[in-house]
């Protein structure tokens, strides 16, 4: 890492105004982002744990109980849930960061065009990605009829199930298809602002492609990668209507069981719903942290204009 | 020549998808194992500019929610860019953070906590409400991309323009934010474009009678004609590619997208 941080040294220096001893005026700055984030984030989880442990809500004589948390745990359904969740997840994330990664060096050299073309998937609404993969995948749908014009299928029965399966595959498919181009958006841009002569020099002391890549490529892509699949990894664990439309009926992923018991006609359930919901947000925020942990990059102390590392300007 | 081959079969496979949607938008009847439809028809199209599919209603209000939440998020936006872009500060980091945290931990929570003040307030299925809470993942964002805007961004500029006699806000009108621009009509795109697209929020705060486009939809997705429904999800797609046509200059422009790789 000792070449990215003396780049990012380089570019702190060149680009960075340090303004010392007038903090008040950088509080004062963000002061406006950051108090509606803390009013409608944090004031929504406050309201949300008080629902919870029953200080708050309809249904509630106003006594502390952790009632809702002792019955969203000992849900069999739940367990299940996580299990479900966390595959689709990790799946999805892993799979997305190995294929940008390549799919990024691959448009590095190629021309604007290419990258265009991969990013207009980008600002598709993740319902229409839905809608659109139902249509191509289920027995019915496209790519079947192609398959049994070729002859490959007798009929609609012999065309695996590739939507709402058991396996999740419809799921996993959709997030590859929405998710690797935003990767790819961010890794491109990282690669952009690595300087080409890191890739030149190594190769001139006779290292080979792979090893430019390995040694010097990946490194210095390290943050993006990291900061591009926690962003993805967090959308895919909470996300609802991908696993609700695409996915297997059981089990059901945590974020259609938060919905079901929000939604419950019997209301007590609203306190297990808000608890596993909170369960759900916990359980995101120590995975992040944990692979922040892990990847010890230290993604959040890179200074912001880390990002122009090198380019020059 | 490999490597643009490749890219092709990249490109194609993800298109795929937009393709049955096209045509399920003009088949009429449209039976397995037929390949191409048999029979062509307009009447989906002509079908979703019927007030009963509330496709034009919830055209108008998924319109209005996104450039309120836009307009609200640039406001804020702009000078937290600023601040995490070009200053230190003790507790910077913490405040990326948390200015991250809407973003990357599951929403539900908060959504079923603000949802319980929103009845209270009377916001609860009002577009007010949707539009506080599409700001959530909106905010962080806009600060995201504005802060790596303002990260290459040379402050020299402004001192020139304030020695030679500028006002504080001449300089923001006629130096800083033309040279920003750019990078600004990317923030306002992506956050337009997510406020567009979101449907989990509007599900849980809209109570049901805010109907923006991914609600209509979703629910015509749940059982609707697969024809009307089609066009229906191609009708969302078109304010996207509209804008992204538009800005495709913007878009390209890294230092503002990088942003986004330095969480």
């Amino acid at each position: 890492m000792t070449v990215a941080q003396s780049s990012q040294a380089m570019g702190g220096r060149r680009l960075r105004q340090r303004v010392s001893g007038m903090p008040w005026q950088a509080y004062c700055l963000v002061l406006p982002a950051v108090s509606i984030i803390v009013i409608l984030f944090g004031g929504g989880l406050i309201l949300a744990f008080l629902q919870s442990v029953g200080l708050l809500g309809v249904t509630t004589d106003g006594t502390f109980s952790l009632n809702a948390y002792q019955q969203a745990l000992s849900r069999r359904e739940f367990w299940r849930s996580l299990g479900l969740s966390l595959y689709i997840a990790l799946t999805a994330t892993t799979l997305s960061t190995v294929l940008s990664i390549g799919l990024a060096m691959l448009l590095r050299g190629a021309g604007r065009w290419a990258s265009f073309a991969c990013q207009l998937t980008l600002p598709i609404p993740h319902l229409v990605g839905i809608a659109g993969i139902l249509l191509l995948l289920s027995p019915s749908g496209l790519l079947a009829r192609l398959l049994f014009a070729l002859g490959l299928i007798s009929s609609d029965q012999a065309f695996p199930l590739l939507v709402n399966d058991a396996a999740n595959f419809g799921v996993i498919i959709h997030f590859l298809w929405k998710e690797i181009p935003f990767m790819t958006l961010i890794l491109l841009a990282v690669l952009r602002g690595i300087r080409p002569e890191y890739g030149m020099q190594a190769r001139a002391l006779g290292a080979s492609p792979w090893q430019c890549f390995w040694h010097v490529t990946l490194p210095l892509l390290r943050p993006g990668i990291v900061s591009a699949s926690l962003l993805v990894f967090g959308f895919i664990f909470g996300s609802f209507e991908v696993p609700f439309l695409l996915g297997a009926t059981a089990p059901k992923t945590l974020p259609i069981l938060v919905y079901q018991a929000f939604t419950d006609v019997d209301l007590e359930q609203r306190a297990v719903a808000i608890a596993l919901g909170l369960i759900l947000s916990l359980i995101s925020i120590v995975l992040i942290a944990l692979y922040l942990w892990l990847g010890s990059g230290k993604p959040f102390r890179h200074g912001l204009s880390s990002r122009a590392n090198g380019r020059p300007s | 020549m490999t490597r643009n081959i490749t890219l092709s079969l990249i490109v194609i496979v993800l298109f795929l998808p937009f393709s049955p949607l096209l045509l399920w938008s003009v088949a009429d009847g449209w039976y397995f194992p037929q390949l191409i439809p048999d029979q062509w028809t307009l009447a989906n199209w002509s079908a979703i500019l019927t007030a009963s599919t509330k496709v034009g209603e919830g055209f108008l209000q998924s319109l209005v929610i996104a450039a309120l939440s836009t307009g609200l998020a640039l406001l804020v936006g702009l000078p937290a860019g600023r601040a995490l872009g070009l200053l230190d500060f003790p507790g910077k980091g913490a405040i990326k953070i948390l200015l991250l945290l809407p973003i990357m931990v599951s929403p539900l929570a908060t959504l079923m906590g603000i949802q319980f003040i929103l009845i209270r307030l009377g916001l609860s299925g009002t577009m007010l409400g949707v539009v506080l809470v599409h700001l959530l993942p909106t905010i962080p964002y806009m600060t995201l991309v504005l802060s790596s805007v303002y990260a290459n961004f040379d402050t020299g500029y402004e001192a020139q323009a304030r020695t030679l006699g500028a006002s504080p806000i001449q300089v923001l009108w006629q130096v800083t934010l033309p040279l920003i621009a750019p990078g600004v009509v990317v923030g306002a795109l992506f956050a337009f474009l997510i406020s567009w697209n979101e449907f989990l929020l509007t599900f849980f705060v809209g109570s049901g009678r805010v109907f923006t486009l991914p609600m209509v939809l979703f629910t015509s997705l749940q059982g609707g004609n697969t024809g009307v429904t089609a066009a229906i999800a191609i009708t969302s797609i078109l304010p996207a590619l509209i804008f992204l046509l538009f800005s495709s200059q913007a878009l390209s422009d890294d230092s503002a997208i990088g942003g986004l790789g330095d969480v």
